[in-house]
């Protein structure tokens, strides 16, 4: 059968088992553009192509399979690289496709040319250029195969105009992937296993740091299996969130920069780290001169290039997160670990102060107040996408979350702008699931264009906004260490509320705590998209915080007098 | 210093890709060799880099990771046979002439042009023994020199080989959709 390539790429994207494409059609890409209007493809037109990649993006980690984004050459392209990125430092499977000029002008700054490939090439698992109509098919499987297997990773497929537009013969079956052929590392090395083995059965103080690895590899069970087997204290870090239920007694919650105090004290006092598919952040460490200094250290990864990257280990077992833990339960003697569990748990009453619910309804509205209700009204079951910032930390610390795939948030590159276009993916890949969007005043103004998409693709989704009118986390930066120079952080914001109107959705201001749980519900009630305004305290902080570089002992605790100062009225 | 050798596909963009990711964890190549192999679609790099074991391993690591890298390896701390090759220009006169050609016979180089007022000397060997002749030969005056940058390869029965190609299995449904 004859095919154009911009008809193979449709048909090739049905095969892989695309539903949705994220995109933004232009010159360079239109022939695939009109072979999707003839396909069972549904396009989401988005407002700006940065939005088409964390749409994408979204879409892949709300589901574990690939999110798709198109878009044109030149500035389409460029637009697509925050989130390709995003992508990347997250690990999540997104295929980009892009138009190119003609191979025959290709090189010589034609209209919209540039060389995104080039551009997107440290930022990529893999890119590559397409110029004929033939190499489509088995292009685009290549890409899919790339993306989402082993540590997964965005690809971007950049394809000619004279490529879409040739016409060349599609044999799916003949299309196979050929990818050039890898020496094949034995990773199983029985000295260091049996190493491991042995601390797990001899550690009087461990600690598992549980990471996204194991929501990539699909090892909740094996996970829960494995802790359950050695009755090991859980660590999450933030993209860890919801692969370990919440409501686990050995969850410990968030380590790090933001975890909470008892986290990062028994991180510190640990004999024994089991680190599985994390990669020992510096968010998550602090300083590495005084990083669990007492502990020997497991660390379980497919990526070899994260052992000993930032933190040297004494046994490191590489491989798929799900395949080593389930080779090493069979080998873990069950210990109680009583006066340790009973020791973490002696730490936790220290923080009982900061805890939300014992600070007095003093009729100011605090975003933990916010994040807390939302997560007792939707029984921690709702997905959340988060932005980046204070209101990210806030969510981590009071949304519990008890299952996989339920917190999508930009963690190693730290994307504002990211949750509502995030969201909207989500959405699509969970459509009969509670979609909410919870992102700060200074996020949601960079990509909030796509409201529109919203109204013009009929979804429900709900969005609070932790209205605060600073660029809250930089502020509390100058407030600790720049002796509150509030420098470039006070925001003006429009009317939210007003501004949804004008897009055609519903939008309420929230500034007293009573109000909180009523507007949830009457959203939650709602089929459509709904905008919540929530103004809340200007300048309350994320606490504890270890200072960027300190020790992870060495944390700044909320004051005992909180902050009483009140968002004022615009 | 940290050599590597490194099988790659033997395509255009494909030693951007490598010196590309060096640059990225800021470790500085010292020398960069790429030939083709027996089998012309797979070309075989020696990089030698100016980082400790730990970057090696990070190099190693990483390169693997890129797709049309075969096969990466640290071989710093295997038995090693080492190459480079230079040519060197080298002004030369009626006088100082037999000297010159007699530090030449001592380091086994050749001359391999002859002009009135220089000569073009060929020498191989490890990165010492040219550094050493360069030595001897800079009170001549060194007028312009080429190096190939170091091959490494491993002694005796220590293969480094590519890995060959094997079918792979389709992927008719790569989308693990839950």
């Amino acid at each position: 059968m004859k095919l154009t390539g911009a008809e193979i790429v449709c048909e090739s994207l049905t095969r892989l088992g695309v539903r949705e494409i994220f995109g933004y059609p232009g010159g360079a890409i239109l022939p695939v553009y009109d072979a999707l209007g003839k396909s069972k493809l549904h396009h989401v037109l988005v407002r700006h192509e940065q939005g088409a990649t964390h749409m994408a993006d979204g879409y892949a980690r709300a589901s574990g399979g690939i999110g798709v984004a198109m878009a044109t050459s030149g500035p389409g392209a460029t637009n697509m690289v925050t989130g390709i990125a995003t992508a990347m430092l997250d690990s999540s499977p997104v295929v980009c496709i892009t138009g190119q000029v003609s191979s025959k002008v290709l090189g010589t700054d034609a209209f919209q040319e540039i060389d995104i490939t080039g551009i997107t090439m440290p930022i990529t698992k893999h890119n590559v250029v397409v110029t004929k109509a033939e190499d489509v098919a088995r292009t685009l499987r290549e890409a899919f195969l790339i993306a989402n297997s082993g540590r997964p990773g965005p690809v971007l497929v950049d394809i000619t105009k004279d490529a879409q537009q040739a016409s060349a013969e599609f044999n799916w079956e003949a299309s196979v992937p050929k990818l050039p052929p890898k020496r094949r590392r034995n990773n199983h090395d029985q000295a260091e296993f049996d190493r491991a083995v042995e601390m797990l059965n001899t550690a009087k103080r461990p600690v598992i740091l549980a990471g996204h690895g194991i929501m990539v590899s699909s090892a909740m069970r094996a996970f829960e299996q494995f802790v359950h087997a050695g009755n090991y204290p859980v660590a999450m870090t933030l993209l860890g969130i919801g692969c370990f239920p919440a409501n686990n007694p050995l969850n410990l919650g968030m380590m790090g920069m933001h975890g909470e105090a008892w986290v990062n004290n028994a991180i510190q006092e640990a004999d024994l780290l089991i680190a599985v598919g994390m990669r020992f952040d510096d968010r998550v460490t602090g300083d590495l001169r005084t990083y669990a200094k007492s502990a020997r250290k497991i660390h379980i990864e497919i990526d070899r290039a994260e052992i000993n990257k930032n933190v040297k280990v004494d046994a490191a077992l590489v491989g798929d997160a799900r395949e080593v833990l389930e080779r090493l339960t069979p080998h873990i003697e069950t210990r109680e670990h009583t006066s340790w569990i009973r020791h973490i748990t002696e730490l936790k009453g220290d923080s009982a102060v900061r805890d939300i619910q014992s600070l007095p309804d003093s009729g100011h509205l605090y975003a933990a107040h916010v994040i807390n209700d939302l997560w007792k009204e939707t029984r921690g079951e709702a997905i959340i996408v988060t932005d980046v910032g204070q209101h990210q930390m806030w969510e981590a610390q009071y949304y519990h979350h008890n299952r996989a795939r339920t917190l999508i948030t930009s963690g190693g590159l730290g994307t504002m702008g990211f949750a509502l276009p995030a969201a909207i993916g989500a959405k699509f890949a969970k459509p009969d699931s509670e979609v909410w969007v919870v992102v700060g005043d200074g996020g949601f103004q960079m990509t909030m264009s796509e409201l529109a998409t919203i109204v013009q693709e009929k979804i429900n989704i709900k969005i609070a906004i932790i209205n605060n009118g600073f660029l809250g986390m930089v502020r509390q930066w100058q407030e600790f260490f720049y002796d509150k120079r509030y420098v470039a952080t006070p925001l003006v914001a429009p009317d939210f509320a007003a501004l949804a109107n004008a897009f055609g959705i519903r939008g309420e201001r929230i500034s007293k705590r009573a109000e909180v749980v009523p507007t949830i519900r009457s959203a939650r009630e709602s089929a459509e998209t709904v905008l919540l305004d929530f103004r809340v305290e200007q300048e309350d902080s994320v606490y504890p915080m270890v200072a960027a570089g300190a020790s992870l002992s060495d944390m700044i605790r909320r004051p005992n007098n909180p902050l009483v100062e009140t968002a004022t009225e615009p | 210093m940290q050599t590597l050798v490194a099988y790659v596909e033997n395509k255009p963009g494909v030693l951007n890709r490598v010196s590309s990711l060096a640059r990225r964890l800021a470790i500085n190549i010292d020398s960069l060799t790429v030939g083709p192999t027996e089998n012309e679609e797979i070309a075989r790099m020696t990089i030698v880099a100016h980082t400790d074991e730990r970057g090696a391993h990070r190099l190693e690591a990483s390169l693997e990771k890129l797709v049309d890298v075969l096969l990466a390896e640290n071989i710093s701390t295997r038995a090693l046979l080492e190459r480079d090759l230079a040519l060197i220009k080298v002004s030369a006169n009626q006088q100082n002439r037999p000297h010159l050609m007699e530090l030449i016979k001592v380091f086994r180089a050749r001359v391999v042009d002859v002009a009135p007022e220089s000569l073009i000397i060929e020498v191989s060997g490890t990165v010492d023994k040219i550094d050493g002749l360069l030595e001897v030969l800079r009170p001549f005056g060194v007028l312009e020199m080429a190096r190939s940058g170091r091959i490494s390869m491993t002694r005796g029965g220590d293969l480094l080989q590519p890995p060959v190609s094997e079918p792979q299995a389709p992927n008719s449904s790569p989308l693990a959709q839950t």
